[in-house]
């Protein structure tokens, strides 16, 4: 099966070793999600693409109990096998906190101040039967397995 | 105290909770009749009206229950911080002097379960929604885990904040939940967003909240008791600020639109908190208000715990929040749910509130705040 990006411009694919893609304007801003222009002084601008750094520190989680109402919520997921999952902001140095769906889904084992490293995990189908491909943080060392 | 041109004459609530087979516009109905009648005005003299709701496209249809009078009637939506809104919007054609007699009103009936909606009515990209990231919930969890880390406050003091309400509600007559929980039975409710627990949290539902006003050199015509608007005012989120469905955060935080609007609220009024006398919070959550009573200055970031524990914002502490059980125990009809707030003040303030009247409140002071990172203050006083 073909792996695809949940969205263009959201993060390098693909890539060995994958990095979300943010947009700069002339005065140094950072914009995530990436679009292509922004108003600065009053002037509209091309933002320049970037990529942002791969490690950080948890900032704050929290727990999704419930499967999201659907849609929008496109998880492969249904009522039965949605498995409760967790969200956090990780803090990249010099750049922005970026919220995410983090990889390990007990809350216990999570703690603000943590260092965590991007993942880029399979999360469900597109209409042409390629599978997406979602960020996600998981804490750093941690074996991959998937979004939660 | 900053002199008032605007008096507040009456208000009127339809209670907020499940009322199956009533539309929105009747709830809002009955509100609007119970506010005239406390008033002592009828709808033939009132000169212009300000309806809000999320669920119905136009609620100034509301006139084809009331009578149908010609004037102008207008609609607007700022989410949570609606009531402020047409509640200021109101008092504004008073002060242009395009009326003397408005109506503010709020009404919603909202589907059970979480909102629902797509991600690009609110300026988001399909994929956060796809994801599962659009949910204001996840903020209210986001921020409060971040806030108590940072001041060290305890889970049993988000109880304590959802204990309270629902003894308040039980003492409020019109309140949707009026069985008290204990510190232990909150607790016990499972966790949806950690650190915020099940029974911690408000409910969607339905109800309608109208507020009549007038010129305040005109207030003693209607009522003995007329309560003057001191200030109200509204602040969006600026960059920097940590609000709701944010897929990323400048590192260089900046205050909470809260904080700006309380501010200048207190400004307007010439008023500080320690004036205040009964307080109303959006406590969506009660994560929500205990970061609320910092940022809107009543107290330091931390000082909720020792607070809290002490019971100063019970009705008969130093601090009395959320006296009808606020949103955890009346639920929240977006559009009416700021008016409710000013409906407990007014009562309050007028000494009609029973086994929770505050005594010798004076000073009302009520704070919304939603999406898409909206806050509106109103400051009411005798």
């Amino acid at each position: 099966m073909t792996q695809v990006p949940i969205a263009p411009d959201l993060f390098t694919w693909p890539s060995d070793d994958p990095a979300l893609i943010a947009g700069r304007s002339s005065d140094g801003v950072l914009v995530f999600p990436y679009r292509k222009q922004k108003l600065v002084e009053g002037t509209r601008e091309e933002l320049e693409k970037v990529e942002l750094p791969r490690h950080g520190t948890l900032w704050s989680f929290t727990t999704q109990r419930f499967r999201p109402p659907a849609p929008p919520y496109a998880g492969a997921d249904d009522a039965e096998s949605f498995e409760p999952f967790t969200v956090g902001y990780v803090e990249l140095p010099d750049a922005l906190l970026i919220e995410a769906r983090l990889t390990e889904p007990d809350h216990e084992k999570l703690s603000i101040g943590q260092k965590m490293e991007l993942r880029i995990v399979p999360f469900g189908t597109d209409a042409d039967g390629n599978e997406t491909m979602i960020y996600a943080f998981a804490p750093v060392g941690a074996a991959d397995r998937g979004a939660n | 105290m900053s002199t008032p041109d605007v008096a507040i004459i009456g208000t009127g609530l339809h209670p907020f909770g499940r009322y199956e087979g009533k539309s929105a516009l009747q709830m809002g109905e009955d509100a609007v009749i119970e506010a005239l009648a406390d008033a002592g005005v009828a709808w033939e003299q009132v000169q212009a009206l300000w309806a809000s709701s999320m669920e119905v496209t136009n609620p100034e249809a509301i006139l084809g229950l009331l009578g149908r009078t010609g004037i102008p009637a207008r609609a607007t939506f700022t989410g949570c911080a609606s009531g402020g809104t047409v509640l200021a919007q109101a008092a504004n054609a008073i002060r242009m002097g395009d009326a003397d007699i408005t109506v503010a009103v709020g009404m919603d009936k909202h589907p059970r379960g979480a909102f629902s909606a797509h991600p690009s009515v609110a300026g988001l990209p399909d994929w956060y929604g796809e994801a599962g990231l659009f949910l204001t919930t996840h903020f209210f969890g986001l921020k409060a885990n971040r806030y108590l880390h940072d001041h060290g406050i305890s889970h049993e003091t988000l109880a304590r904040v959802a204990a309270k309400a629902t003894r308040n509600g039980e003492r409020t007559p019109h309140a949707w939940r009026r069985k008290p929980l204990s510190v232990e039975e909150i607790m016990a409710s499972p966790v949806l967003n950690y650190p915020l627990r099940q029974y911690m949290y408000c409910n969607p539902d339905e109800g309608g909240a109208a507020v009549v006003l007038c010129r305040a050199d005109q207030a003693h015509r209607y009522t003995d008791t007329p309560l003057y608007l001191r200030a109200s005012t509204l602040f969006s989120g600026r960059d920097g600020a940590f609000d709701l469905l944010s897929p990323s955060l400048p590192l260089a935080a900046q205050p909470s639109p809260t904080v700006f609007a309380s501010k200048a609220a207190f400004e307007q009024a010439g008023l500080g908190p320690s004036d205040v006398d009964v307080i109303q919070l959006q406590d969506t959550d009660a994560g929500s208000e205990i970061i609320h009573m910092a940022e809107n200055g009543f107290c330091a970031d931390g000082d909720q715990e020792r607070l809290l524990a002490d019971g100063e914002t019970e009705i008969g502490g130093s601090l009395p929040i959320n006296t009808d059980g606020g949103l955890i125990a009346n639920g929240e009809p977006v559009g009416a749910s700021g008016l409710r707030q000013v409906y407990e003040l007014a009562n309050q303030l007028r000494g009609r509130c029973g086994e929770r009247q505050v005594s010798d409140a004076r000073v009302g002071y009520a704070q919304l705040y939603g999406s898409p990172g909206t806050a509106a203050v109103t400051i009411v006083s005798t």
